[in-house]
């Protein structure tokens, strides 16, 4: 066969067995195509195959979720990778931010790219918060989802401020005593709730090891699962929802 | 006493042995088909290219942010000393600068708690599905209301003279009231008289808490003093 022909290697891909055992439809040259490249992808499948067009528009969503989840995504993966070169120890867990910086190859990146997700991560999602608020995108059938993301926004700030402590540097270690201190005063179970939360009555290296465990695995894992239903959700509830137009009402009979 | 449904399901193609039940369907809230005439395109690629253009707009955003900016890193944690003064994270902020104001239990416990529960039921609550426009078909008594629940916001805050409420509590009150009727107005004046009550109630409350926060990222020094930005030097 001439493989010299433009697109023959791509023709030659496609028609392979392997290829085809993977993926059963044809390129995206036809609609019925490219319904399938949604439809028939674990990933791509909580989309619809058609959406309406105005959706798209920029002003419609301001892309505020996606922007939460993009960030999320990134501190994600360079979460991970900080957890190879990180020990939830008293004084290694310091010690490990100087390597992040002046040893491991593009450790500190590494480091910057994770605290400045995580900004954008709170400062998105409240946003978002705001706009679904100012569009009145809570309306019934999202009545649930508004709920779930109340959830999530205090999930991305105990993810924030857990991961705040393990730097274990004095702005770590006194940021966090002043937010612990604080629970305290909360009626009948302050006290416990805060020993709990810390292991102990003071910032130390238990509290270290605790919000390490909180940080990595357990709010992480809760946030998967909130996502999961909050997107899963926008599918269930119709779509996203932009301006609210009085006009236009979305099937309540109210 | 109510037959019950059989527990096993054989399936069959004649009608005889699996007969089709005929139900009345009650509709549920689920979103209904529009009436409404709509465009509509494929989600691939219109959706799907700009789902990876957003993807790589914030990765990208964010890398640069990470090259030019490093993460704030200091001294060993060390709990005989204790800086002055000693700030949680910036979001945290705005609830330590109500411990300046308000005893703990209300600054800790109670004002963040009635916060989360009150977002919470936000949907829940009917005026936030039927409210219009604050001054459309209000009577006598919406503007003494309005009045009424400003005045006693600013008693009970200034109570414990906790100023960064006050403040933006009246403002958002005389707000309200030159809102009413805009209708006529310019473009501005006709957006603003079209803001329903939620709607009021939720500015003020981003208006306070962007303003508690900045002011205890940037204006509190020593002792949780009053301090210039930056300077750090006392204010007044």
């Amino acid at each position: 066969m001439n493989l010299q022909r433009p697109g023959a290697i791509a023709e030659y891909i496609r028609g392979s067995a392997v290829w085809k055992s993977i993926v059963r439809h044809g390129p995206p040259d036809t609609n019925r195509n490219r319904a399938l490249i949604v439809f028939e992808n674990l990933f791509l499948h909580v989309h619809p195959v058609k959406v309406r067009e105005r959706t798209l528009k920029f002003s419609h969503t301001y892309w505020l979720g996606g922007v939460t989840l993009v960030a999320t995504a990134v501190l994600f993966v360079s979460g991970i990778l900080l957890m190879f070169y990180y020990h939830p120890s008293v004084p290694l867990a310091y010690r490990d931010m100087k390597e992040l910086a002046f040893v491991v190859d593009n450790g500190l990146f590494l480091r910057n790219l994770h605290r400045w997700g995580a900004h954008l991560m709170v400062i998105a999602a409240f946003l978002h918060m705001l706009r679904v608020f100012y569009h009145r995108a809570y309306r019934p059938p999202r009545q649930f989802n508004w709920v779930v993301g109340v959830v999530l926004m205090s999930l991305t700030l105990g993810l924030s401020y857990t991961g705040y402590l393990l730097p274990w540097d004095q702005l770590a270690y006194w940021g966090v005593s002043v937010g612990t201190n604080m629970v305290r005063e909360a009626p009948f179970l302050g006290e416990k709730i805060r020993f709990l939360l810390l292991g102990g009555n003071v910032v130390s290296a238990n509290a270290l090891l605790r919000f390490y465990v909180l940080h990595c695995v357990v709010l992480p894992v809760a946030l998967i699962l909130f996502v999961s239903v909050h997107v899963w959700r926008i599918r269930k509830d119709g779509g996203v929802q932009g301006p609210y137009r009085p006009d236009e009402e979305t099937g309540e009979e109210s | 006493m109510r037959p019950v449904p059989p527990m096993e399901l054989v399936e069959s193609s004649d009608p005889i042995a699996t007969p089709k039940r005929v139900a009345l369907v009650i509709p549920d809230t689920r979103p209904s088909v529009r009436r409404v005439q709509e465009r509509w395109v494929m989600t691939f690629p219109h959706l799907i290219i700009r789902e990876l253009l957003l993807f790589q707009v914030v990765l990208i955003a964010l890398s640069i942010a990470a090259l030019l900016f490093d993460a704030p890193l200091e001294g060993i944690a060390n709990p005989l000393e204790t800086p002055n003064p000693a700030k949680a994270p910036w979001y945290f902020l705005g609830l330590q600068e109500l411990l300046h104001y308000f005893p703990p239990i209300v600054a800790g416990v109670v004002l963040p708690g009635l916060t989360v529960v009150a977002l919470a039921v936000i949907p829940y609550a009917k005026i936030n599905l039927t409210a219009g426009p604050l001054w459309r078909g209000a009577g006598r008594r919406t503007p003494i209301a309005i009045a009424g629940g400003a005045f006693l916001l600013v008693l009970l805050f200034g109570l414990f003279s906790c100023w960064p409420i006050v403040v933006p509590t009246v403002l958002v009150a005389g707000g309200m009231f030159a809102a009413r009727g805009g209708e006529n107005g310019g473009r501005f004046r006709r957006a603003v008289a079209r803001v329903s009550l939620p709607e009021w109630i939720m500015t003020w409350f981003v208006v306070i808490a962007t303003t508690l926060t900045l002011i205890g990222t940037f204006f509190r020094g020593p002792g949780w003093s009053f301090v210039w930005p930056l300077s750090g030097a006392p204010l007044g």
